[in-house]
C-alpha cells in the first residue's frame, strides 16, 4: 500500500518534547483537541498524552505562510526543527490491513432545531467532555461560553442524531450515550456538589457490564433528575444567554424551564469520508454507512485481509473497542503466524560487571533539560554541589540527557570511570527509566544500580519563578537520590520459559472460536468442555436478530475444532486441581479420557452462563408459561400450540435489574424482539404485547425494535414498582393465563388473556463459576460473573498474568459479541504464547527466613496470593513467589519482624531518602 | 516540599512517618491512588489511610498537631487535585509554624517522644492486624471506626501505656531517674509512673538502685 506521510516540521528523533517552542510561537490557534472551546500554538503537541510526544506544526504557521518568523527554529536546542521537510510517499508492503479508523461524533449544527451554533450555551457532549478534564480548555473548570461563568443548571438531552428517523437523524441507537452521560452527571457534580443536573431522556440503556448500578449511582446524587421526555429547545434568553427547554410532564403537562447550559449528548456516525475510505479499501458498507460486518465474524470485513476494529463497526464503547482491537490482531495473527517474529531483532548486551564487593562510586548526570530546567535551575551549580556528596567521583551537566549522543556519553563514562551507581537528575522515571536502565545495561552495569532524580516535575516547572530556592531544592533532590543510590543493590530479571500451550476451558461458541484462533495462530490448546457435546447455550438458539443462522455456524465451528489436529478436546471434564503460574500452568482434569495432567502457559476461562429459571409468573405452573430460549426452541420444532398462539404477551426483566440482581441482563430485549417478528413472520394475526422497563435493543438492533413496532407488536411500559400480574384463567393450568399491567400512558389497568406468556428471564453465571474461580484463583464481580482486569485497559485478562476470559463467563452478550470477544482473548493469548520467555522484575519481595516468625501477616495482606508458607529445618517459613510477586510492597509494612523486604524500595533505601531530606520542611511520600 | 518515591501508598510505613517527624519535618504527606481505584489489586491505599488515622493519633497523644500529616487519593491525570491539595498542606503547616514550636513543645522531649514511638511500630503491626483491621474497604467506615468511641478505647488500652514505657526507657537510657523525676519530665502521674516502673521491673527491664533512690536500665 502507499502511504502519504504530511511533515510535521520537527524531526521527531531529535525533539525530546521540552515544548520551549511552544512557549515562544507568536501564532495562537484554535485548539483542535480542546474541541475549539480553547487556543494552541501554531506549533504544539495534539494533546499530553500523545504519541509520539512531539511536537507538530501546523498550517496557521507564520513561515509556512509568510515565510518569515522562524523562533521556534531558535529556541530549539534540540534542533529538531526542519522547516525543508516535504510530503512523503511510503510504499510498504504488508500482509493484512486493520481499519480502526473509529467514528466521527454526529453534527448537530446540521438540524436547525438542536440550536447548536446559533446559542452559544448549547454544545455537544464532547465539548462538554473536555470542559470537564484537566487538560481541558479551562483546567478543569466547566465555564460556559456566553460568560465564563460556573453553570448551575445543565440540562443533557439524550439521543441527539440518533433512534431518529427523521432526515439528518440516524435511526439507530448510539449506544454509549446513556452511560456517558451518566458519567458526566457524576463529574459534573464532583465538580460542583451544588450543580444541578437535569437529563432527558428515552430509554435508559445501561446494558454494560456495571453499569445498571452506575446509572443508580448517578441518579441517586442530590439535585439530579433522570427526566423520561422529547426535550426541545425553544429559544434563549437574550440577556443572560439561559436556554428554555420544552418537555412534556405526566402531571402538568407541557412546561418550560430555563437552563444556564445544554449538553447535546450526540450520537456516534460513520467515520468523515466513509465511502471514499471503503472504496479505497475495497470493503463494503452497511446500509448506515459503518463497515458491512458479520455476526460469525464481526472482525472481518468483506474484503480478506481486510479487518476491521472499534468505531467503525458500528456504535461501540470501549471495552468492545479493546477487545476487537486485540482480536483484530488475533486474526491477521491466523493469517500471517509464519512470519511471526520475521521483523524483530534481538538486543546483545555485554556481560554484567560483578561491583558488589566495590565502594560506591557514584556519577551524578543534570540534565538542562533544554530550557525546561536549566532556566530555572541553575545546572552548573548543581553539578558542582553532587562532587561535594559522598561517594560520588563524577558529575557533568547535559542539554538533554535523553538524547541518543547523551544516552551514549553515560554509557561510555560509565566505562571510562568505573562508575557502579548513576544518577540522573532530570524529569520523571516514569518515562525515562526505562531508557537509562537500558543505557546501564549496555555499559555492563547491573540496571537496577540507576537512580532518578526529578529536578524538573517536582521542581522546575513548579517553582520558575523562585530560582534560587530551585536551586537549592535540585540539590536536595540530588542528595536524596544519592544517597538512596549507594545502597541500591544489583538485581536479576528472570526470564521465565513459556510453555505454548493454552488451556481453555468451557466449549461453547466462546471457547471454540478461541481455540480455534489460538490453534490457527500455531499453538497447541487443550479444550475442556463439561458436556458430552461442544456447542453450549448455542445450541438452543436457532438464528440471531441479525437472521445469522446460529445452527449452522456451531455445526462448523465443532467440525472445526475436531478437524483441527492442534486442539485435544476433553468432553465431560472436571478440573481437579490447578498449580503453577504464567507460562508454567499445571491443570488436573477428569474428564472421558481419565485423568490428565495438561501442562498450558495460558489458561482462558470460557465458561458460559445460563438462563435463570423463573419462579415468578407462574412460570413451572402453567404450561402456557415460557422463557423466552424454550420459546425459541418451541418456534423452531414447530410446536403447533405455540406458533397458533393469538395472544402473546412478553415479560422483560425477569429475575434481574431488581434488588437481588441488579443489573441488566442486556440480551433479553433484542431475544425477545427476534422471537416477536418470528412469531408475526409465521402468524401475522398474532397480537403480541411485550411489557419492558426500558427497551435496550443498543446498537443497530434498534432497526429490529422499530420494525416489531410496525409490525404492531405493543409495547408497554412498566415500573419496578408495579411490576405485572399472572393468574390462572378459568381454564386453569392447561388454558390462557390473565395478565395485568398498568398502561402508564393510559393511566389504566389493562388485562390481557394470554395464550402464550414468555419471560424474558435474566442471565445468570454458569453453576460451576465459583468453583472454576476458586481453582484459578481470579475474581468475581459482586454479580457473580468473572472479573476482567480492568474494564477497559483489559478487558480480557484477569489480574492473575497468564489468565484471560471471553464470553458469557464476563457477562451476558451476543452471539456476535461472545465471538469478538473470543477472538480478543486470543489475541492476548497469543501475545504471551508467542514469546519463549517472559520477564519477571527484580523489584520483587524476598523474605528474611531467620527474621520470619510465621505469623502470616504477609500473607494475609498479599491479595496476588504470590506468599505462601512452606517448611525449613528451622520450621514453617513464609516464602515469596518472585513470579507472583507485583512488587507493591504492602506486605513491608504488616510484617512486625521486617523480615519481608521489598527489593529496590528496602526500608534501608527510602529511610536513606528522608534521612537525607532537608529538614525542617515537608515530605511527601 | 521534597518527594520520596514508593510504588504503593500501602508500602508507607509508619516507621517512615515517625522517622520524618522525628527527623525535623514539619509536615508529611502522602500521596496515593483514588480509594476503588487500586493500581495494583491490593487496595493498599486503605491501609494508608488506616496507618495515616493510627499515625494522627499518635501524633496527637504526643502533642503533635495532627493536621502535620495528610492523605491525599488522586489519580495519575489529576494534577490540579495535587497542586491544590499541596499548596493547601503548604499553607496549614506554614500556619503551624515549625514542628514543636508552634505546638509549645519542648523539642528534646518532643523528639524522644517520636523516638520512642518509632521503636513501637513492630507492636503497632500486631494492633492494627489483631484490632484495627476492617472488613469492608470503604473510606466512610474507616473514618468512622478511627474516630469512634471504641478506637478510643483501643487505643488508650493498647497503645498509650505502651507508649509511655518507651518514653520512660529512652530518658532511663541517658540517666537514672526517681519516679517523681520521670512523672515531671512527662507530665504524668506520679502513680501512673509507679505503675509502669512495677510492671516493667518485674519484666526485668529496669532496676531500682535503692543508694541513689533511683531506676536504672537493667
Amino acid at each position: 500500500m502507499t502511504l502519504v506521510k504530511k511533515p510535521r516540521y520537527i524531526i521527531e528523533d531529535k525533539c525530546t518534547g521540552c515544548t520551549t517552542c511552544v512557549k515562544y510561537c507568536p501564532v495562537t490557534y484554535p485548539d483542535q483537541f480542546n474541541q475549539e472551546l480553547s487556543e494552541n500554538k501554531a506549533v504544539h503537541i495534539y494533546f499530553s498524552q500523545a504519541i509520539p510526544l512531539v511536537a507538530y506544526i501546523d498550517q496557521s504557521c507564520l513561515y509556512l505562510k509568510e515565510k518569515k518568523c522562524l523562533i521556534c527554529e531558535s529556541v530549539c536546542k534540540a534542533d529538531a526543527i526542519d522547516f525543508s521537510q516535504k510530503e512523503e510517499k511510503l510504499e510498504i508492503n504488508v500482509g493484512a490491513i486493520i481499519l480502526s479508523v473509529g467514528f466521527e461524533p454526529y453534527n448537530p449544527a446540521l438540524k436547525h432545531e438542536y440550536g447548536f451554533g446559533r446559542m452559544a450555551n448549547v454544545i455537544t457532549s464532547m465539548d462538554f467532555e473536555r470542559l470537564l478534564s484537566s487538560t481541558g480548555p479551562h483546567a478543569g473548570e466547566v465555564r460556559r461560553s456566553s460568560d465564563q461563568k460556573h453553570p448551575k443548571k445543565i440540562a443533557w438531552i439524550q439521543c441527539i442524531g440518533s433512534r431518529r428517523v427523521t432526515p439528518g437523524d440516524n435511526s439507530y441507537c448510539s449506544a454509549v450515550c446513556c452511560t456517558y452521560t451518566q458519567k458526566q452527571v457524576i463529574l459534573t457534580k464532583d465538580h460542583d456538589a451544588s450543580a444541578e443536573c437535569t437529563v432527558f431522556h428515552n430509554d435508559i440503556r445501561s446494558y454494560g457490564k456495571d453499569f445498571e448500578r452506575y446509572y443508580q449511582r448517578a441518579e441517586k446524587l442530590s439535585d439530579v433528575r433522570f427526566f423520561r421526555s422529547y426535550a426541545s429547545i425553544v429559544r434563549e434568553d437574550p440577556q443572560t444567554k439561559n436556554v428554555f427547554i420544552r418537555y412534556a410532564t405526566n402531571g402538568d403537562g407541557v412546561v418550560e424551564e430555563e437552563f444556564d447550559l445544554v449538553v447535546l449528548s450526540v450520537g456516534l456516525n460513520p467515520p468523515a469520508n466513509v465511502k471514499e475510505l471503503a472504496s479505497k479499501f475495497g470493503v463494503a458498507l452497511n446500509g448506515h454507512n459503518f463497515c458491512d460486518i458479520k455476526s460469525t465474524n464481526p472482525i472481518e470485513t468483506s474484503r480478506k485481509g481486510v479487518y476491521v476494529s472499534g468505531g467503525f463497526q458500528g456504535p461501540t464503547d470501549i471495552p468492545e473497542s479493546v477487545f476487537s482491537a486485540s482480536g483484530a490482531g488475533a486474526q491477521c495473527g491466523q493469517q500471517l503466524s509464519y512470519r511471526r517474529g520475521q521483523l524483530s531483532e534481538a538486543r546483545v548486551y555485554p556481560p554484567e560487571r560483578d561491583v558488589a564487593g566495590e565502594e560506591p562510586r557514584v556519577g551524578v548526570f543534570v540534565c538542562h533539560c533544554g530550557a525546561n530546567i536549566g532556566s530555572v535551575v541553575n545546572v552548573p551549580s548543581v553539578v558542582d554541589y553532587a562532587l561535594t556528596l559522598p561517594n560520588v567521583v563524577y558529575a557533568q551537566e547535559q542539554l538533554f540527557s535523553c538524547a541518543t549522543n547523551s544516552a551514549m556519553q553515560i554509557s561510555e563514562i560509565i566505562k571510562e570511570r568505573g562508575l557502579n551507581r548513576v544518577v540522573v537528575a532530570a524529569c520523571s522515571p516514569r518515562t525515562l527509566e526505562p531508557l537509562f536502565r537500558d543505557t546501564l545495561l549496555e555499559a555492563g552495569l547491573n540496571q537496577y544500580y540507576f537512580e532518578m532524580a526529578n529536578i524538573r516535575e517536582h521542581n522546575s516547572w513548579v517553582h520558575s519563578k523562585e530560582k534560587e530556592e530551585a536551586t537549592d531544592k535540585a540539590k536536595d533532590i540530588v542528595r536524596m537520590s544519592v544517597a538512596r543510590s549507594c545502597l541500591l543493590a544489583p538485581l536479576q530479571e528472570f526470564d521465565l520459559p513459556v510453555n505454548k500451550t493454552a488451556l481453555v476451558v468451557g466449549g461453547g461458541v466462546a471457547g471454540m472460536t478461541c481455540a480455534l484462533s489460538i490453534a490457527q495462530q500455531g499453538c497447541e490448546v487443550h479444550l475442556l468442555e463439561k458436556e458430552k457435546t461442544l456447542g453450549g447455550n448455542a445450541r438452543r438458539i436457532s438464528h440471531a436478530l441479525d437472521g445469522m443462522d446460529v445452527q449452522k455456524f456451531v455445526r462448523d465451528t465443532i467440525k472445526a475444532v475436531y478437524q483441527d489436529p492442534r486442539i485435544k478436546v476433553y468432553h465431560e471434564a472436571t478440573i481437579l486441581d490447578v498449580a503453577g503460574y504464567v507460562g508454567n500452568f499445571v491443570t488436573t482434569v477428569r474428564s472421558e479420557k481419565g485423568l490428565s495432567e495438561i501442562k498450558h502457559g495460558a489458561g482462558v476461562i470460557a465458561t458460559g452462563a445460563a438462563e435463570y429459571k423463573p419462579t415468578e409468573y407462574l412460570y413451572g405452573q402453567s404450561g402456557r408459561v415460557m422463557t423466552q430460549l424454550e420459546l425459541e426452541e418451541k418456534i423452531s420444532a414447530q410446536d403447533e400450540a405455540v406458533l397458533a398462539a393469538q395472544t402473546v404477551v412478553m415479560i422483560q426483566c425477569v429475575g434481574c435489574r431488581q434488588e437481588d440482581r441488579n443489573y441488566c441482563a442486556r440480551i433479553c430485549c433484542g431475544h425477545a424482539i427476534k422471537n416477536a417478528l418470528k412469531l408475526k413472520e409465521v402468524n401475522p394475526g398474532a397480537d403480541i404485547h411485550v411489557l419492558f422497563r426500558d427497551m435496550r435493543t443498543y446498537g443497530f438492533s434498534e432497526d429490529y425494535y422499530r420494525e416489531a413496532s410496525n409490525q404492531d407488536v405493543k409495547f408497554i411500559r412498566y415500573d419496578v414498582d408495579g411490576k405485572p400480574t399472572v393468574e390462572l384463567g378459568d381454564e386453569g393450568e392447561g388454558g390462557p393465563v390473565k395478565v395485568g399491567v398498568r398502561d402508564q400512558i393510559l393511566g389504566m389497568e389493562l388485562g390481557i388473556d394470554a395464550d402464550l406468556l414468555v419471560l424474558s428471564a435474566a442471565i445468570i453465571p454458569a453453576e460451576s463459576t465459583q468453583e472454576v474461580a476458586g481453582l484459578f484463583k481470579v475474581t468475581l464481580n459482586p454479580d457473580g460473573f468473572f472479573k476482567e482486569a480492568h474494564a477497559k485497559l483489559k478487558p480480557v485478562e484477569f489480574s492473575i498474568d497468564g489468565m484471560y476470559l471471553c464470553g458469557m463467563a464476563q457477562y451476558p452478550k451476543t452471539i456476535a459479541e461472545s465471538i469478538s470477544q473470543a477472538y480478543g482473548a486470543a489475541g492476548r493469548v497469543l501475545t504471551l504464547l508467542s514469546k519463549d520467555t517472559v520477564v519477571a522484575s527484580g523489584a520483587v519481595c524476598e523474605v528474611l527466613e531467620n527474621n520470619c516468625v510465621s505469623c502470616g501477616a504477609c500473607i494475609t495482606a498479599c491479595t496476588y496470593n504470590a506468599i505462601e508458607f512452606h517448611q525449613t529445618p528451622q520450621g514453617r517459613k513464609a516464602r515469596v513467589n518472585p513470579i507472583l510477586c507485583k512488587g507493591d510492597g504492602l506486605c513491608n509494612t504488616k510484617c512486625p519482624t521486617g523480615a519481608i523486604y521489598l527489593k529496590h524500595f528496602t526500608d534501608e533505601e527510602i529511610e536513606s531518602q528522608i534521612d537525607a531530606a532537608p529538614g525542617p520542611g515537608v515530605l511527601a511520600l | 516540599m521534597r518527594l520520596i518515591r514508593v510504588m504503593c501508598s500501602g508500602r508507607v510505613d509508619l516507621e517512615f512517618i515517625l522517622r520524618a517527624f522525628a527527623n525535623g519535618q514539619d509536615g508529611v504527606f502522602i500521596g496515593g491512588c483514588r480509594l476503588g481505584e487500586c493500581n495494583y489489586v491490593t487496595h493498599g491505599n486503605f491501609d494508608a489511610l488506616g496507618n495515616t488515622l493510627l499515625a494522627k493519633m499518635i501524633l496527637t497523644q504526643i502533642g503533635v498537631n495532627p493536621e502535620r500529616l495528610r492523605i491525599q487519593f488522586m489519580n495519575a491525570s489529576d494534577g490540579i487535585l495535587l497542586a491544590e491539595s499541596i499548596n493547601s498542606f503548604a499553607k496549614t503547616i506554614r500556619e503551624l509554624g515549625p514542628l514543636g514550636k508552634g505546638e509549645g513543645l519542648d523539642i528534646g522531649l518532643m523528639r524522644l517522644k517520636l523516638e520512642a514511638a518509632k521503636k513501637l511500630v513492630p507492636y503497632l503491626r500486631l494492633v492494627e492486624r489483631e484490632r484495627l483491621r476492617l472488613p469492608e474497604k470503604s473510606e466512610e467506615k474507616y473514618r468512622k471506626f478511627y474516630g469512634s468511641g471504641e478506637m478510643r478505647t483501643l487505643f488508650d488500652q493498647l497503645i498509650v501505656e505502651k507508649l509511655a514505657m518507651a518514653q520512660i526507657m529512652l530518658l532511663l537510657k541517658e540517666s537514672p531517674l526517681s519516679t517523681g523525676e520521670i512523672a515531671e519530665k512527662l507530665s504524668l502521674k506520679p502513680s501512673e509512673v509507679s505503675n509502669y516502673m512495677n510492671v516493667s521491673s518485674m519484666h526485668g527491664l529496669v532496676a531500682y538502685d535503692s543508694a541513689e533512690k533511683r531506676f536504672h536500665l537493667a
